[in-house]
C-alpha cells in the first residue's frame, strides 16, 4: 500500500498545476492548491514514520525494474528531505498574502499557482527519484519555475535578478548535466545505486574525477555555496514574500541532499574525502561564508537583503557539516536543514507581515514597529534568537552538533570559528531588534496607521516561531532522524 | 508535596507572578493588585525552596528530570547545596526587593511598569533554573535566558544611553558565553561523553594539566556575569537600569549567576582532587586577586555613587572566585558564603542609593553632604551593610572574609602570604569607597547651611524617601547583621 502512494507525492502536485490552469478560479486554486500540500505532507509523514529504523520503500514507475525502468526510492534520507519539503509548503500554502503577489492581475493568479506546485513537484522529485537524468528533469522543473515566481516580485528588479537567477541556475543545470553523462559514459547505467556499485572512482581515472568536479560544481551553484551565491541575495529580496519564504526554507536544501547524495552514495567518503580530500576546499569554504556573508548582512539596511545574506552564512553552515564526513557533524548539518528551513522560513513570513502592514522592511522604516505589531516582533525576535543558536531554540542543537562534529575531527581552529561568526548573527539580530524596539520612528514616516498583522498571515508565521522552539527542546524527530540518516550516507546507501 | 513537584512548582510561581504582572497590569488595569501580587507570590517561591532545605541537609538530592533535549542531555534539576544557596537568596530578596520595586518606580515615576515587573518575575525565573540545573546544558539554557531576559530591564528607560548600556551588557555576556562558556562545554562534552554535575567531578584525572588550566579560564571567563576582568565593562553600564534592577539583578542574582556556575563547576565538572593537583587554580588565583584590587581601586574614583557600587560588586564577586579557585573545601565554603553575605550587604547599599534617589534626585558621592541627618535610617543601614562588605564583626561579611583567608593557607602554594595580603588589602581599599559615603552623610555640613554652618535651633526635618523604600532596606540591613548568627548553618549546609 505505502510504495502505491509514494509516486503520489510527486504526481499529486503535478497533476494539480494543469487542474489550476483549467479551472482557473483564483479562490478555488487558493484552497485546491493548499489540499494538495496538505495531501503531500500526509504522505511525506507516513513515509517517514515507515522508514524510520532503517526501512526503504521501492516503487518502479511503469513496473519496468531498476536499472533499466525509474526506480523511487525511500530511505531516511529522502523521507527526511520530503517531510522537510512539503511541511514548509504547507505552512507557506496556509499563509494568507491577501491573494498573491501584488503585481499578478486576478485574471491570472491561477498560473502562480499552478508554478508554485510545479515548483514543489519538482523538489519532491528530485528528493524521491533514483535515477540520475531523472534528478536533472525535476531539477529544471523545480528551477524553471522557480525563475517565474521570483520575476513575480512586482519590482522592476524582481525581472532583473530572477533573469540572473535563471542564468546562474541554467549553467548550474548545464555542468550537472554534464556530470551525469560522464558518470553514464564511464558506468553505462543511469540508476544511481547501480552507478554507485560499477563507479571505481581514483584519482588517475581522470573521467570520474571530472564528473565530480561538474557535479559539485553544478550542485554548488543551485545551493549558493560561497562564492557561487551572488544570485541568492538578489533574488531572495525581490521574488514577492511568500515564495522568498518558500524558497528560502526548501530550494537550496534539496540541493544540499543532492549535494550530499553526490559525495556519499555515489562517489563514496573513502574516496571524496580521504584520496581526494575534497575538504581541503570545502571547510575552507565554508567558514568564509559564515564569516563573509554574515558580515554582508550586518551592512543591509533591506531586512529581506539581510535575511537572504544570513542565508548563505547558514549555508555555511551546512556544508561545514559535510566536510567533517562523520556521523556527529553531518548530522548537523543534515539537522541545520530542517532547523534553518523553520527558522528563516519564519523569518521570511515575518517579512510578509511586516510588508502587508508597514509596506517596507527597510530598517529606517521599520522603527518603533515593535509595539504597533507587538506579536509579529516576537516572531522575529524568536527567529532572531534561533540564527544566533541561542540554547532551547533550534539553531542551537544544529551548532551543537556541528561543533561536536568538527571537534571529533580535530579541528578546533574551526570549532572556535563556528561560536565566534555566531557572534556576526547577534550583531545583524541585534541591529533589526533594536530598530523595531527603541527606535524613534522618523517624522515623515508616522506609523500610528500600522495595526497588527491579520491572523491568517500572523498564525503561520507563529507555528514556525513555535516550531523553533519546539525543536530546539525535542529533537527525537529532528536530530534522530537526520543521525540516520547521515549514518545511511556515510554507509554509502540512500 | 514531593520534593519533585516542589522544585517544578518552585521553578513555575515566578513565571505565574509574570504572567499575573501582565494580566493585572496589563489586560486588567488594575495596577495596586499587580504590585500585591508580585510579593506574595514571591513569598511562595521562598516558601517552595525553604521546603527543599530540609531534604538538602539531611543529605538528600531532590530531582526533577523534564525530558531528553539531545541525545544524553536531559533538561534537568537537582538541588544540591551550592544551588539551594543560591536559589534561597535570590528568592528570598525577590520577596523585599519586589516591595522595594513598588515604591520606588512610584516615588521615581517610571513608565511601563507592567513591562518592568514582567521581565523582572522572569529574571527570576531563570535564576531558580540556573540555580537548580543538574547538568551544563541545563545551566546554560538559563544562563543565557537570564541574559536575554534582562536585557529589557537595562534599557528600560529607552535613552539613548539605555541603549548604548543594553548593546554593551548583550554583547559582552553573549560574547564571552558563547565562544567561551559554550567552548567549553562543548570540549567537556568531547572529552567525557557526558555534561552531567556530579559529585568529584567528571574531568577523569587523566587529563593534561595544560587542559585542566585552558577549560578553567574558559569557563571563569564564559561566565561572564562573574565579571572578571577584562570582562567586566557590562556591569557598570548595567547600571542605567532602575534601581531595584541594580539592586536584585546587579548584585544579587545575574552577578551571582555567574559565580555560581564557577563554583558549581569548579565542584562537579573538575572536581576539588583534580584542581588541586594541577598548578591550572594558581592562574585563576591571579587573575581573581587582579580583578578584586583594581575593581577596589577604580571604585574609590568613582563619584556617580550606583558606578562606585557597581565596581565593588566586581571586587567582591572576584572574592568568590578566589574561593573556588583555592580548590579546597573551605575556599568552596567561603566562596558560598560570600554568596550570600555579598547578597545581603550590597542590595541594602543599592536600596539606599535608590532610596536617596527618590528622595533627594542625587545620583553623585559628592552631592551626599549632611543627608545622614535628613535620611537618618537609610544612612545607618548603608553604614550597616558597608560594614559586611568590608568584613567587620558583627556582620555576616566578617566570615566569608575569615574562610577566605584560611582557605588561602590551607593552600600548598609558597606564596599563599600574597594572597592572605590581597584579601587584607581589598578590605583596606573597601573602607576607602563605602566610608566616605557614611562619613559625608553624617559629618559634612550640608551645602544648603550655609558656609558659617549655622548650627543651633534650624535642624533640617526627616525627609526620607517613601516607606515602601525605607522599610526593605531596614531589613535587609538587620538581614546582614542576623547573618553573622546564623553562619554555622551554612558551614554544615556547605561542607564538601
Amino acid at each position: 500500500m505505502i510504495e502505491k502512494i509514494l509516486v503520489l507525492e510527486v504526481v499529486l502536485p503535478l497533476l494539480a498545476a494543469p487542474v489550476c490552469v483549467l479551472v482557473r478560479h483564483p479562490r478555488f486554486c487558493r484552497l485546491f492548491s493548499l489540499g494538495v500540500v496538505a495531501a503531500c505532507f500526509a504522505i511525506a509523514v507516513a513515509l517517514l514514520v515507515e522508514v524510520r529504523g532503517g526501512g526503504v520503500i521501492s516503487y518502479q514507475l511503469g513496473g519496468w525494474p531498476p536499472p533499466l525502468g525509474i526506480e523511487y526510492r525511500v530511505s531516511t534520507v529522502n523521507a527526511y528531505l520530503l517531510a522537510l519539503v512539503t511541511s514548509m509548503a504547507l505552512v507557506v500554502f496556509s499563509f494568507d498574502s491577501r491573494g498573491g503577489p501584488p503585481r499578478v492581475p486576478e485574471q491570472r493568479r491561477h498560473l502562480y499557482y499552478a508554478v508554485f506546485l510545479l515548483c514543489i513537484s519538482g523538489l519532491l522529485g528530485i528528493a524521491i527519484t533514483g535515477d540520475a537524468f531523472n534528478i536533472f528533469v525535476f531539477l529544471e522543473i523545480s528551477s524553471l519555475s522557480s525563475y517565474i515566481l521570483v520575476s513575480l516580485g512586482g519590482h522592476r528588479r524582481a525581472v532583473m535578478s530572477a533573469f540572473y537567477y535563471l542564468v546562474m541556475g541554467t549553467i548550474g543545470g548545464v555542468f550537472f548535466m554534464l556530470g551525469v553523462g560522464l558518470l553514464y559514459q564511464a558506468t553505462g547505467t543511469l540508476n544511481l545505486r547501480d552507478i554507485a556499485a560499477r563507479l571505481e572512482p581514483s584519482l588517475d581515472d581522470r573521467g570520474s574525477v571530472l564528473a565530480l568536479a561538474l557535479l559539485v560544481v553544478g550542485i554548488s551553484i543551485k545551493l549558493a555555496v560561497f562564492p557561487l551565491h551572488h544570485w541568492l541575495p538578489n533574488a531572495y529580496s525581490f521574488a514577492p514574500p511568500k515564495v522568498s519564504a518558500f524558497l528560502a526554507a526548501t530550494a537550496t536544501k534539496v540541493s544540499f541532499y543532492l549535494l550530499a547524495m553526490v559525495l556519499f552514495t555515489i562517489f563514496g567518503a573513502p574516496f571524496v574525502f580521504e584520496e581526494l580530500r575534497l575538504q581541503a576546499v570545502l571547510l575552507p569554504l565554508s567558514i568564509l561564508a559564515m564569516f563573509l556573508a554574515s558580515g554582508a548582512a550586518i551592512f543591509q539596511n533591506d531586512l529581506r537583503r539581510l535575511l537572504a545574506y544570513s542565508s548563505v552564512a547558514q549555508i555555511g553552515y551546512m556544508t561545514l557539516g559535510l566536510s567533517t564526513a562523520n556521523a556527529t557533524g553531518l548530522a548537523g548539518g543534515l539537522v541545520h536543514l530542517f532547523n534553518h528551513a523553520v527558522m528563516k522560513g519564519g523569518l521570511f513570513l515575518v517579512v510578509a507581515c511586516l510588508l502587508y502592514r508597514v509596506g517596507s522592511v527597510h530598517i529606517d522604516a521599520l522603527a518603533g514597529i515593535g509595539r504597533r505589531m507587538p506579536l509579529t516582533s516576537a516572531a522575529l525576535v524568536i527567529g532572531g534568537l534561533s540564527l544566533i543558536g541561542v540554547p532551547g531554540t533550534v539553531g542551537f542543537v544544529s551548532k551543537w552538533y556541528l561543533v561536536s562534529g568538527v571537534l571529533e575531527r580535530g579541528w578546533t581552529a574551526a570549532a572556535v570559528l563556528i561560536l565566534l561568526s555566531s557572534l556576526l548573527a547577534l550583531v545583524y539580530v541585534g541591529k533589526v531588534v533594536e530598530v523595531l524596539y527603541f527606535r524613534k520612528p522618523a517624522e515623515t514616516q508616522p506609523i500610528d496607521h500600522v495595526r497588527e498583522a491579520p491572523l491568517g498571515m500572523l498564525a503561520p508565521a507563529w507555528v514556525l516561531a513555535a516550531a523553533a522552539v519546539f525543536f530546539g527542546l525535542t529533537t527525537d524527530w529532528t536530530y534522530g532522524v537526520a543521525r540516520e540518516a547521515a549514518e545511511l550516507l556515510l554507509a554509502g546507501g540512500i | 508535596m514531593s520534593a519533585e513537584t516542589t522544585i517544578l512548582v518552585a521553578l513555575l510561581l515566578p513565571v505565574l507572578a509574570a504572567v499575573s504582572c501582565l494580566l493585572l497590569g496589563g489586560g486588567l488595569g488594575r495596577p495596586n493588585l499587580r504590585d500585591i501580587a508580585t510579593p506574595l507570590i514571591g513569598a511562595c517561591t521562598f516558601a517552595a525552596v525553604w521546603r527543599l532545605a530540609g531534604d538538602v541537609l539531611a543529605g538528600g538530592r531532590p530531582e526533577l528530570v523534564l525530558f531528553e533535549v539531545l541525545p544524553g542531555v536531559e533538561l534537568a534539576f537537582q538541588v544540591e547545596p551550592l544551588g539551594l544557596l543560591y536559589g534561597l537568596v535570590a528568592s528570598g530578596l525577590w520577596i523585599v526587593t519586589s516591595i522595594y520595586a513598588v515604591g520606588y518606580m512610584r516615588g521615581h515615576h517610571e513608565q511601563n511598569q507592567t513591562r518592568f515587573f514582567t521581565f523582572f518575575a522572569l529574571s527570576i525565573f531563570a535564576a531558580l533554573g540556573i540555580a537548580f540545573a543538574s547538568n551544563l546544558f541545563t545551566l546554560f539554557l538559563f544562563y543565557e535566558a537570564l541574559t536575554l531576559l534582562t536585557f529589557p530591564l537595562v534599557t528600560h528607560h529607552g535613552t539613548d544611553e539605555a541603549r548604548r548600556a543594553g548593546r554593551i551588557y548583550l554583547g559582552i555576556l553573549l560574547f564571552t558565553s558563547i565562544s567561551f562558556l559554550l567552548f567549553a562545554i562543548l570540549v567537556t562534552w568531547r572529552l567525557t561523553g557526558t555534561i552531567e554535575f556530579t559529585p568529584g567531578g567528571i574531568l577523569g584525572a587523566e587529563t593534561s594539566s595544560g587542559m585542566v588550566t585552558v577549560l578553567l579560564l574558559l569557563y571563569a571567563f564564559g561566565a561572564g556575569k562573574a565579571a572578571l576582568m577584562p570582562f567586566h565593562r557590562w556591569l557598570p553600564n548595567a547600571m542605567v537600569a532602575p534601581t531595584p534592577v541594580s539592586a536584585l539583578l546587579h548584585a544579587v542574582a545575574v552577578v551571582k549567576a555567574g559565580v555560581f556556575a564557577i563554583l558549581k563547576i569548579v565542584v562537579y565538572v573538575f572536581g576539588l582532587d583534580l584542581l588541586a593537583g594541577s598548578n591550572a587554580s594558581l592562574s585563576l588565583m591571579t587573575i581573581a586577586s587582579f580583578t578584586m584590587l583594581m575593581a577596589a581601586v577604580i571604585a574609590i574614583r568613582q563619584d556617580n555613587l550606583k558606578a562606585r557600587l557597581a565596581y565593588s560588586t566586581i571586587s567582591q564577586l572576584a572574592y568568590i572566585v578566589l574561593g573556588a579557585a583555592m580548590a579546597t573545601a573551605t575556599g568552596v565554603l567561603a566562596g558560598g558564603m560570600q554568596i550570600a553575605m555579598h547578597a545581603a550587604g550590597k542590595i541594602t547599599l543599592f536600596f539606599c542609593a535608590g532610596a536617596i534617589l527618590v528622595a533627594t534626585h542625587k545620583k553623585k558621592v559628592s552631592e551626599l553632604d549632611g543627608l545622614g541627618r535628613t535620611m537618618p535610617w537609610t544612612f545607618a543601614a548603608f553604614f550597616l551593610a558597608s560594614l559586611s562588605i568590608i568584613g567587620i564583626p558583627p556582620l555576616g561579611g566578617s566570615w566569608a572574609k575569615w574562610y577566605l583567608m584560611v582557605g588561602a593557607l590551607e593552600t600548598g602554594f609558597a606564596w599563599q602570604a600574597a594572597f592572605l595580603g590581597v584579601l587584607m588589602l581589598s578590605s583596606l581599599l573597601a573602607v576607602f569607597y563605602l566610608m566616605p559615603v557614611v562619613v559625608r552623610g553624617f559629618f559634612a555640613a550640608s551645602p544648603s547651611a550655609g558656609p558659617s554652618g549655622s548650627a543651633g535651633g534650624d535642624r533640617k526635618p526627616i525627609a526620607e524617601a517613601p516607606f515602601l523604600c525605607v522599610a526593605p532596606l531596614v531589613l535587609t540591613a538587620l538581614l546582614s547583621l542576623a547573618l553573622f548568627f546564623v553562619a554555622g548553618d551554612l558551614v554544615t549546609l556547605l561542607n564538601f
